[in-house]
C-alpha cells in the first residue's frame, strides 16, 4: 500500500467516524429517535463533565479497577501454572485441554447466580466471575505455548545438565513468550468484560451497577455518558497493553 | 479398561470434580446456599423436567439462541463478503469491524433493553450483536487467505467476477468461515443468556433470580446444568456440520 493510499483510507475513515456524529446529531434534532434511547450529543458530553468531578464517579471507578485487578491476578496465577502443568505434558495435553476448551464454549455466566448466593452481592461475587472467566483463555493459550516449543531445545537442554528450573527460564519461557503473552491480553479483556458484566446483572457498586441503574431509571444521558467512559477506558487500555505485548515480543 | 491414557485421563479428572464438588458442597457450604451433584440430580426431575412453565422457558430461550445465531450468520456472511471483496472495504472499513470487535458489548446491555424491551426481541438482539462479528471477521480473512495462484488461473481462463467467487474465493472460504460460527454460537449463547439472565419476566433469567431468592440451590444448577448441556450440544452441533461440509478437504 502506498502513502497516498494509506492517507486517503485514513481520510475515508475520518469520514465515516464524522457521518457517524453527524447522523447522531441530525437524528435527535430532527426527533426522529426518542431522547429516551439515542439522548441529544450535547446532552451526554454535558452529562460526562458533569460526573468526572462527582465521587460517585471515583467510587464506582475505583471499585471496578480494583476488582478487576485482583480477579486478572487469579486467573493469571490460575491459567499460567495449569497451562504449564497441563503443556508440558503430551498426555495431559491431549487429555484435559479440549476439556477446557469444551467449557469455554459454554456460557459460564449461566452460573453467575449461584456465584452471588455463594459470595454475596459485593466485589468478591465479581472477583470470582471475572477470575473463572480470565482464566480460560489464559490456560488454553499457555497450553498452546509450551507445545509450539521444539522438543529438540528441551532435548539439548536437557543432554546439557539443564535443572527443571533452567529449562523453563531458558527454553520454555522465550520459546512459548509470544503465545503466552497474547493469552494474557486476551484474558485481561474477559476478564474485565465479566467483571463489568457481573457488575451490570447484580451488584451494589462499580461502574457496570451504573449504567444499569441509570438504564433502569432512564437517565439516558448519564447512561451514554458511563457507556463513553467505558469504551474509552477499553481502547486506552487496547493501546497500552498491546504496546506491553510488543515490547515483551520483541525482548 | 482398553482406553487410551487420555481418555483415562480426563475420565479420572471429570470424577474427581465431580467428587470434589460433592465433598464441598456436603462439608464446605452451608446447604442452603450450594447444592452437591447427588442433591442436584433428584432435583431435576420436578424442578425441570416437571414443571411445564420451566420447560417452556428453555424452549423460547432455544428460539431465540436459534434465531440469533441464523440472523448473525446470514448477516455477518453478507457483510463479511461485501467488505472482504475489494481493498477499500479490507482497508477502510475493516478496522472498524475489529474496533467494534474489541469492545465489551455487557455495557451495552441496559440501552439493548430500554431499545427493545424485556421480551425476546432483545435478547435476540443482544445474541445477534455478539456473535455477528466474529462470522465478518472470519468471512473477510477466508476470502483474504485464498491461493493467488488460483485466482491468477481463474483469470487466465477467462473466469468472470462471479464465477471466481462462485469457484474459487467460496470453497476456500469454507474452513476459515466455519472457525467463525463455532465462535458465533459461542458468542450467542452468551448474548441471549446475559440478556435473559438482566431482565426477564417469564424467561429463564426468572427462574434462576427465583430459585436464587428462595435459596434453593439444588433446582437453580438443576436449570443452569440443562442450559449448560443445551450449550454443548448446540456447539457440537455447529462441529458437526462443519465437519461434514470440510470432510472433501481430507479426502
Amino acid at each position: 500500500m502506498t502513502v497516498r493510499d494509506r492517507v486517503a483510507s485514513h481520510a475515508i475513515q475520518l469520514l465515516v467516524v464524522a457521518v457517524f456524529f453527524a447522523a447522531w446529531v441530525a437524528i435527535t434534532q430532527a426527533h426522529a429517535v426518542n431522547l429516551l434511547l439515542l439522548p441529544a450529543l450535547p446532552a451526554v458530553g454535558a452529562s460526562l463533565a458533569k460526573l468526572v468531578g462527582t465521587t460517585v464517579f471515583w467510587n464506582a471507578v475505583g471499585v471496578t479497577a480494583w476488582t478487576t485487578a485482583i480477579a486478572y491476578a487469579i486467573s493469571v496465577a490460575f491459567g499460567i501454572a495449569a497451562g504449564f502443568f497441563i503443556g508440558r505434558s503430551r498426555v495431559l495435553t491431549a487429555a484435559l485441554e479440549p476439556v477446557i476448551s469444551g467449557v469455554f464454549a459454554i456460557p459460564i455466566v449461566l452460573f453467575f447466580p449461584m456465584i452471588v448466593i455463594i459470595f454475596g452481592i459485593g466485589p468478591p461475587s465479581k472477583i470470582v466471575f471475572g477470575a473463572i472467566y480470565g482464566f480460560f483463555p489464559i490456560a488454553l493459550n499457555t497450553i498452546a505455548a509450551l507445545s509450539t516449543v521444539d522438543p529438540l531445545f528441551l532435548r539439548s537442554a536437557r543432554s546439557l545438565g539443564a535443572s527443571d528450573a533452567q529449562v523453563f527460564r531458558h527454553v520454555y519461557l522465550p520459546g512459548a513468550l509470544p503465545v503466552i503473552v497474547t493469552g494474557l491480553r486476551v484474558g485481561f479483556f474477559i476478564c474485565f468484560a465479566s467483571v463489568l458484566g457481573g457488575e451490570t446483572l447484580s451488584s451494589a457498586s462499580g461502574v457496570g451497577h451504573q449504567i444499569a441503574r441509570q438504564g433502569e431509571l432512564m437517565n439516558s444521558a448519564p447512561m451514554y455518558a458511563w457507556i463513553v467512559i467505558v469504551l474509552g477506558a477499553t481502547v486506552l487500555l487496547n493501546l497500552v497493553l498491546g504496546a506491553m505485548a510488543g515490547r515483551v515480543r520483541q525482548a | 479398561m482398553f482406553a487410551k491414557p487420555e481418555v483415562r485421563i480426563r475420565i479420572v479428572a471429570l470424577a474427581g470434580l465431580l467428587i470434589a464438588w460433592e465433598l464441598c458442597a456436603r462439608f464446605i457450604f452451608a446447604p442452603a446456599l450450594f447444592a452437591p451433584p447427588s442433591r442436584v440430580v433428584a432435583a431435576w426431575w420436578p424442578t425441570v423436567g416437571q414443571d411445564p412453565k420451566v420447560a417452556h422457558a428453555l424452549i423460547v430461550a432455544l428460539l431465540e439462541i436459534l434465531a440469533a445465531f441464523v440472523l448473525a450468520v446470514v448477516v455477518g456472511i453478507a457483510a463479511g463478503v461485501a467488505i472482504g471483496i475489494n481493498n477499500f472495504g479490507r482497508i477502510t472499513l475493516f478496522p472498524f469491524v475489529l474496533l467494534l470487535w474489541g469492545l465489551p458489548q455487557v455495557v451495552f446491555l441496559p440501552l439493548v433493553i430500554l431499545i427493545f424491551g424485556i421480551g425476546p426481541p432483545s435478547r435476540i438482539a443482544f445474541g445477534f450483536t455478539h456473535a455477528v462479528l466474529p462470522v465478518i471477521v472470519n468471512t473477510v480473512a477466508g476470502m483474504r487467505n485464498v491461493n493467488p495462484l488460483y485466482l491468477e488461473h481463474a483469470r487466465a481462463t477467462g473466469a468472470s467476477r462471479m464465477q471466481i467467487l462462485r469457484h474459487v474465493i467460496f470453497p476456500n472460504m469454507v474452513a476459515t468461515v466455519f472457525t467463525g460460527l463455532r465462535l458465533a454460537m459461542t458468542l450467542t449463547l452468551l448474548g441471549v443468556i446475559l440478556a435473559e439472565l438482566f431482565v426477564s419476566t417469564n424467561g429463564i433469567g426468572n427462574y434462576t433470580q427465583m430459585f436464587a431468592d428462595t435459596f434453593k440451590p439444588a433446582s437453580l444448577l438443576a436449570l443452569v446444568l440443562t442450559l449448560a448441556a443445551m450449550a454443548v450440544a448446540l456447539n457440537e452441533l455447529v462441529r458437526l456440520v462443519e465437519s461434514r461440509f470440510t470432510r472433501w478437504r481430507q479426502g
